[in-house]
């Protein structure tokens, strides 16, 4: 038990880390790669949950398609950096007044999940402690094709539409 | 690990996504935050199918990745579209419908 909460709080450490590196760097590049690796930490996070499926799909997919679509796209378009003048000048952070009302927004927020996470029953039981495992993916992929198949069937059509935007708005426009 | 755990590091993540969106000047990253929000609500998805025993989260969260793909390739293409008129990634550059 003790290694599991190791290896949680090391996992998720790096994806905040990685996901505070993503806001916080001013070149995109970097934006990119620091998310790749807040996804390799949600994907052990997954391991521990025992959902290995979806760590390897979030890898796959996420980290080696999704992000490459990202990173060269980014190569594409020679992205400028955040220029630091304009930065200084027009950033939401440097007008006091939104960041005092914002600041109390968010204390407020953050007193309320407090208060009704501390209100919440049940939170401190193990996240696998009620039920065995399920991890099989001959299960998963019998839910997906039987439960499932229509929503899986509109996602053929979501996917076809948003290849045909993409393409069509991409495009250059012959004059 | 808690149930509670995972669901405090997904609100974090998410949080940092919504900090990203407000913050950033940048529509690369402002797309990049997106994708954090998406994964912190995935989180939480997996995290709740553990502790109820069921495949249902983990099959959303599929849902889930495929709507961020078409998300990412549109949104892409309007970024590439944009630039090729701006030469600017910034939003506030983008405030006429058309020109």
């Amino acid at each position: 038990m003790a290694s599991d909460a190791l290896l949680f709080y090391s996992f998720a450490a790096v994806t905040v880390i990685g996901a505070l590196l993503v806001v916080s760097q001013k070149n995109p590049v970097y934006s990119v790669l620091s998310l790749i690796l807040s996804f390799f930490g949600l994907a052990g996070l997954y391991v521990l949950l025992e959902a290995p499926f979806v760590a390897v799909v979030q890898i796959i997919i996420y980290a080696g398609a999704i992000m490459v679509l990202f990173l060269f796209t980014v190569m594409l378009l020679n992205v400028p950096r955040e220029d630091a003048a304009e930065w200084d000048r027009s950033h939401p952070l440097y007008r006091p007044m939104a960041l005092r009302i914002g600041a109390v927004l968010a204390v407020l927020l953050a007193l309320e999940l407090g208060w009704a996470l501390s209100r919440t029953p049940g939170l401190g039981v193990g996240v696998g402690d009620a039920h065995p495992a399920q991890s099989s993916v001959a299960e998963l992929g019998r839910v997906l094709f039987t439960d499932y198949m229509f929503a899986f069937e509109v996602t053929s059509i979501l996917i076809i539409a948003s290849m045909v935007g993409a393409v069509v708005l991409a495009r250059k426009r012959e004059e | 690990m808690p149930i509670g755990h995972y669901l405090v590091l997904s609100g974090l993540l998410f949080a940092i996504g919504t900090a990203g969106v407000f913050l950033r000047k940048n529509l690369i990253t402002l797309l990049l935050s997106i994708e954090i929000m998406l994964n912190a609500v995935n989180l939480a998805f997996v995290a709740f199918g553990r502790q109820l025993g069921t495949n249902d989260g983990q099959i959303i969260t599929f849902f889930v990745m495929t709507v961020a793909a078409a998300e990412a390739a549109v949104g892409l293409a309007l970024v590439i579209a944009l630039f090729r008129h701006r030469e600017s990634l910034n939003p506030e550059a983008f405030t006429s419908l058309k020109w």
